[in-house]
């Protein structure tokens, strides 16, 4: 009888598993279908599950084209860079959080944490003016100094959690053998909290990659627009190009999912230490 | 400087040796010479110790300069500069623009289009902070099911993870295509409730186009919350769910009386973050609908950035910026106070 029951449950939990796994990935599934057949195959009716004739023109189209290939190279630079003066931030600030007691601590630490309620879009005329003003609107630093404000109250957030569970003897170590503190930081906590670091940057990364809205409207010329935008100027430029369009929007993807897939366990770390625990 | 004051102690050393006794003269000579090393060196200490001392009070803002610079320019003044332009007419636009007080918020909150916002906005975050808790919550629970292997529930976390892995472009055009007239979904409803349906038009109907929209703001964002509660759930020990089974307790029991509470921490932390992530969305509705057809998704943040943007109204697009931004401080702010009081 009790195993007759529990064998019903397990078929219940397998029956949701796959109808979930279905609501996840049927849409990604598509996708990547849909980036294999021709445009004219796109809307066919009944629609086709695999590609009637299987083709790669869209990939082709997007890798030959200089114009498409800038967008990508300038979601790389700017992720890039956004991740290098992230990290070299938020290790500054976490380290001055861990480690010193000084006035006015909690409200610089209110201010930073406070960052994650404001929407990007409420600061967006103020720099739009900003921008302007230093002659920065439709340059990289523009895209790369606003995204560093939205990702490094997480990124301090999490290296201030690590830093905080290294005893402070590690630092006393370096500074008795005649090390500076800094030195101590760089040489001794930096590598220990290795597995930290590669999180936020990853977290960073992604958020930079996907970035929206300001790259929309702080950028003007094509030659300063990234991926997201590109994706975007695909639709209604010239009819749709869904082929083109679910093409670069696998290859834009790429490498996000890849960083999370090689990285699985830091990026589910540090997902959960960011909004859960602190 | 340093050295007139640390002369001074010495030769006072030297008067007073040779007033006392003339006889130990040679002795406080040699006295003297060592001694004025070493009170030298002792005051170039105490200087030492100042500026050490300097040093160290200085330390930790060194540490945090850059940030703080940051934080200033690019939050506080960009916060400073968005509420003066709420309070004048024509900002950006004109070069001198004239105070109003408050006539750019009155025009806003009696504006018709702006209360519309407000309530797409309300029905979109509802919804979709509601369904993110129930999906996550059940997807986490699938996956910390005993009855499966561990290598399933890898590769099915790796699945239900997916949606959280693409931007807000991809997504909005990858459901452009799904929910077209002649797309997929409009194909998979009809092949379950027969050819009568017709061909929906998701995204360009006045009265579906919110509901499209939120569904897909479902699927991006419920992949957070399951990722949290798994890892809560995890944390649960095991001993109360052996006694509650000793006690002979159900499973909608076990669930209620068990896992809720114990999960409840992490579930108001996620709600309230996901308040305010899911007010600001901008890109996933941007792109699908543009806050059309006819203003039907207009939320707050569309309507912000159409005032900017397609009418220039930098003053009215401000006003309401403070606006949306007073509504999420306020969250913030009940957010911090559940921090602080569950710590």
């Amino acid at each position: 009888m009790v195993g007759k029951k529990k064998g019903y449950v397990k078929i219940i939990i397998i029956a949701l598993l796959i109808l979930g796994a279905l609501f996840a990935g049927f849409p990604v599934f598509w996708m990547i279908l849909s980036s294999f057949k021709p445009n004219a195959e796109i809307f066919a009716w009944p629609p086709t599950w695999f590609p009637r004739v299987f083709t790669i023109d869209a990939y082709r189209e997007i890798l030959h084209d200089p114009g498409k290939l800038r967008f990508f190279a300038n979601s790389y630079f700017v992720s890039l860079v956004v991740v290098a003066l992230t990290l070299v931030l938020s290790i500054l600030t976490a380290y001055s959080f861990s480690r010193f007691n000084f006035k006015g601590k909690s409200t610089i630490n209110a201010v930073i944490i406070s960052v994650q309620a404001v929407p990007p879009i409420t600061l967006l005329i103020p720099y739009l003016s900003l921008m302007v003003v230093f002659r920065l609107y439709n340059t990289y630093w523009a895209l790369i100094l606003t995204y560093l404000l939205f990702t490094l109250p997480y990124a301090i957030l999490m290296m201030t959690g690590y830093f905080n569970t290294m005893p402070r003897a590690l630092d006393e170590a370096v500074m008795i053998d005649g090390g500076s503190r800094f030195r101590a930081l760089w040489t001794v906590l930096v590598p220990t909290a290795l597995p930290g670091i590669v999180a936020v940057a990853m977290y960073t990364f992604m958020q930079a990659w996907n970035e929206y809205l300001f790259a929309l409207t702080l950028t003007k010329t094509n030659d300063m627009r990234t991926v997201p935008i590109g994706i975007n100027m695909l639709m209604g430029q010239h009819s749709y190009e869904w082929s083109e369009m679910m093409a670069m929007s696998v290859l834009g993807s790429l490498p996000v999912l890849f960083l999370f897939l090689f990285f699985q366990r830091y990026f589910i770390a540090g997902m959960t230490a960011g909004s859960v625990k602190s | 400087m340093g050295k007139s004051i640390s002369i001074k102690p010495s030769q006072t050393v030297k008067a007073k040796t040779k007033g006392r006794c003339e006889n130990a003269l040679p002795r406080s000579k040699k006295v003297r010479a060592i001694q004025v090393p070493e009170e030298n060196a002792s005051s170039i200490r105490h200087e030492n110790n100042r500026w050490q001392r300097l040093k160290k009070k200085c330390e930790p803002y060194f540490y945090i300069l850059p940030t703080s610079l940051l934080m200033v320019l690019l939050l506080i003044l960009p916060i400073v500069m968005v509420i003066c332009y709420s309070f004048f007419n024509n900002v950006i636009i004109e070069k001198s623009p004239s105070f109003v007080g408050f006539s750019n918020y009155l025009s806003i909150l009696t504006d018709s289009e702006f209360a519309n916002a407000i309530w797409n906005t309300l029905h979109f975050v509802c919804i979709s902070v509601v369904a993110h808790l129930i999906l996550g919550m059940l997807f986490a629970m699938l996956l910390n099911s005993s009855y499966l292997k561990r290598s399933t529930k890898t590769v099915f976390r790796v699945i239900y993870v997916l949606p959280w892995v693409f931007t807000a472009s991809v997504i909005a055009i990858l459901w452009k295509l799904m929910f077209d007239p002649n797309g997929v979904i409009n194909y998979l409803i009809q092949a379950v409730a027969g050819p009568g349906i017709g061909h929906i038009e998701w995204l360009s109907s006045t009265s579906l186009a919110l509901h499209a929209v939120t569904f897909i703001n479902i699927w991006a964002g419920y992949p957070f919350y399951m990722i949290s509660i798994l890892a809560g759930l995890q944390g649960i020990s095991y001993d109360l769910y052996e006694a509650s089974a000793l006690d002979g307790a159900n499973m909608p029991q076990t669930f209620f009386r068990i896992t809720v509470p114990q999960l409840k921490p992490i579930l108001i932390s996620l709600v309230m973050l996901d308040f305010v992530w899911t007010i600001q969305q901008f890109a996933l509705i941007w792109m699908t609908t543009a806050g059309g057809p006819i203003n039907a998704t207009n939320t707050l943040s569309t309507y912000i950035y159409k005032q900017a943007f397609s009418k220039y109204q930098y003053s009215m697009a401000s006003a309401s910026s403070v606006i949306v931004l007073i509504v999420c401080t306020l969250i913030a702010i009940f957010y911090v106070r559940h921090q602080k009081a569950s710590e």
